[in-house]
C-alpha cells in the first residue's frame, strides 16, 4: 500500500498551506509578520542571519531567507502572504517571484501570463 | 427594514492600488482594466448605497496564524489602513457603522454562525483596492462599511457551500436591521491566479468564464466545489473567489447583471468585476 497523498500532491507545483506545514513553519511565518512594521523591516535589511535566529529558525530556513530561494522557503512551511513581505524587503514583485519558481526569465513569466488571454 | 441593493464583486491586486495612486489609469497596460469599473460607477451613482458589507481576506496584516479565524466581522468605528510590510500609502480610515455590524453579528450568531467579533481591524489591500476602484474620486468614500473577513491563509478553508450560506445569513441579518438603509455587498479576491509554487503564474479562463455565469444564474453549482477543487481548477490564490460566493448569497431576491468585465492578465492575476443588482 502507498502512502497517502499529502496534500501538496494532490495538485502539481501546488504547496497547500495546511496545518503540517503550518507546524513546520511557524516561526518562519512569524518573522515574516513582523515585517508588517517597518522598524523592523530595517533591523532584518541590516543583520539578516542575527534577525532569523532571534526567531529561532532552523538552519535550513536561514538559508533559504538569505538566499531568497522561495521554492524551499515553501518547502520549509512559509506562507506565501508571509513570504511575500519577506520578498517586498528585496523589491521583488510577484512576476519576480514567479520566474524564479518556473525557472522562466522575468520576460518569458510576464510572456507566459499574457498568453493566457 | 434595511435592503440588500446589489452585490459587486472584484479583484484586488496589490498593485491595482499602486496605478491608482499613480494616476496610471489611461496607460495601455491599465486602461481596459479600468475602463471595466466605469458602469459600475454609474450604477453606484444612480443608487448611492449607505452601508457596504465588504467580505474580504486578510493578506497577513489583521491575523496571524496565532489566532486566525474563518470568519470574522468587524464593529469598530473607524478601520484604519497599514503599509502591509510593503511601504504601501497609509490612508485615512474607513468609516465603519458598530451598530448594525452589532446587529449583524447579533443575528449571525443566532444562525449558528459563530463567527469573531473584531472592534479593531486594520484593513489590507484586499478591502483598500476595490473601494477605491467602485469610489475612484473619494478615499475614503462617505459609505459605512462593514468587513467580513473569511480566512484564505490557513488550510482547512471554510467549505465555498459554507461561505455561500454565510452571504445568505448576511442578507437576513440585513433585512432585520430596523432602518430603510440601502446596503452594497461587495466580494473581493480572485479571479484564477497562483502566485507560489512551481505552478506559478496558472490562470484559468475557462474557469472564470463559468464562474462568472454560475454566479449569476447558478451559484449552488459553485457551492458544490471543494476548497482544492477551486485552488485545482482556478489556482492557489483563485480559491478567492469564495468571497464573490458569500457575496452573490447574500442577494435572495431576483438578481440582474448589471456589468461585468475580464482582463488577462493584471500582475499574475486574471482580473474581473461583476456587478449583480438584486430586486
Amino acid at each position: 500500500m502507498s502512502a497517502q497523498k499529502t496534500p501538496e500532491q494532490i495538485i502539481p507545483g501546488t504547496y497547500i498551506f495546511d496545518g503540517r506545514m503550518a507546524m513546520r513553519g511557524y516561526d518562519l511565518n512569524r518573522m515574516c509578520y513582523s515585517f508588517n512594521a517597518a522598524e523592523n523591516r530595517r533591523k532584518f535589511k541590516a543583520f539578516p542571519e542575527a534577525y532569523c535566529h532571534a526567531y529561532h529558525l532552523s538552519r535550513e530556513q536561514v538559508h533559504a531567507v538569505t538566499d531568497l530561494d522561495v521554492l524551499r522557503l515553501l518547502q520549509l512551511g512559509g506562507n506565501i502572504y508571509y513570504l511575500a513581505k519577506l520578498t517586498g524587503i528585496y523589491g521583488m514583485t510577484v512576476q519576480d517571484l514567479g520566474a524564479q519558481q518556473t525557472g522562466l526569465s522575468v520576460d518569458e513569466f510576464r510572456a507566459m501570463l499574457a498568453s493566457q488571454a | 427594514m434595511a435592503h440588500i441593493i446589489g452585490a459587486l464583486t472584484s479583484s484586488h491586486i496589490p498593485s491595482i492600488g499602486n496605478a491608482i495612486s499613480g494616476g496610471k489609469q489611461n496607460e495601455p497596460y491599465w486602461k481596459e482594466f479600468f475602463d471595466g469599473y466605469k458602469p459600475v460607477h454609474q450604477w453606484l451613482q444612480e443608487q448611492r448605497p449607505d452601508v457596504a458589507v465588504v467580505i474580504y481576506n486578510d493578506h497577513g496584516l489583521n491575523f496571524f496564524l496565532n489566532n486566525l479565524p474563518t470568519f470574522a466581522v468587524g464593529a469598530a468605528s473607524e478601520y484604519i489602513t497599514k503599509d502591509e510590510g510593503w511601504g504601501l500609502p497609509v490612508f485615512p480610515p474607513y468609516r465603519g457603522y458598530p451598530e448594525m455590524s452589532w446587529h449583524v453579528i447579533e443575528s449571525l450568531i443566532d444562525q449558528e454562525f459563530d463567527i469573531a467579533m473584531c472592534q479593531e481591524m486594520a484593513m489590507d489591500h484586499a478591502f483598500i483596492n476595490p473601494m477605491r476602484l467602485f469610489w475612484p474620486n473619494e478615499n475614503p468614500p462617505a459609505i459605512k462599511t462593514i468587513p467580513v473577513a473569511i480566512n484564505t491563509v490557513q488550510f482547512p478553508l471554510p467549505r465555498p457551500a459554507r461561505c455561500y450560506a454565510l452571504g445568505k445569513a448576511i442578507a437576513n441579518a440585513v433585512a432585520s436591521w430596523p432602518t430603510d438603509e440601502k446596503v452594497v455587498v461587495i466580494g473581493t479576491g480572485g479571479m484564477s491566479h497562483q502566485l507560489d509554487g512551481e505552478r506559478a503564474g496558472f490562470i484559468n479562463k475557462k474557469f472564470d468564464e463559468m464562474c462568472m455565469e454560475a454566479l449569476l444564474n447558478e451559484p449552488e453549482k459553485l457551492a458544490k466545489f471543494s476548497s482544492l477543487d477551486l485552488v485545482r481548477e482556478a489556482g492557489a490564490q483563485g480559491a478567492e473567489i469564495i468571497m464573490w460566493l458569500a457575496a452573490r448569497g447574500a442577494l435572495q431576491g431576483r438578481v440582474s447583471k448589471i456589468h461585468s468585465s475580464y482582463h488577462i492578465p493584471i500582475s499574475n492575476t486574471a482580473a474581473g468585476v461583476l456587478a449583480l443588482a438584486n430586486q
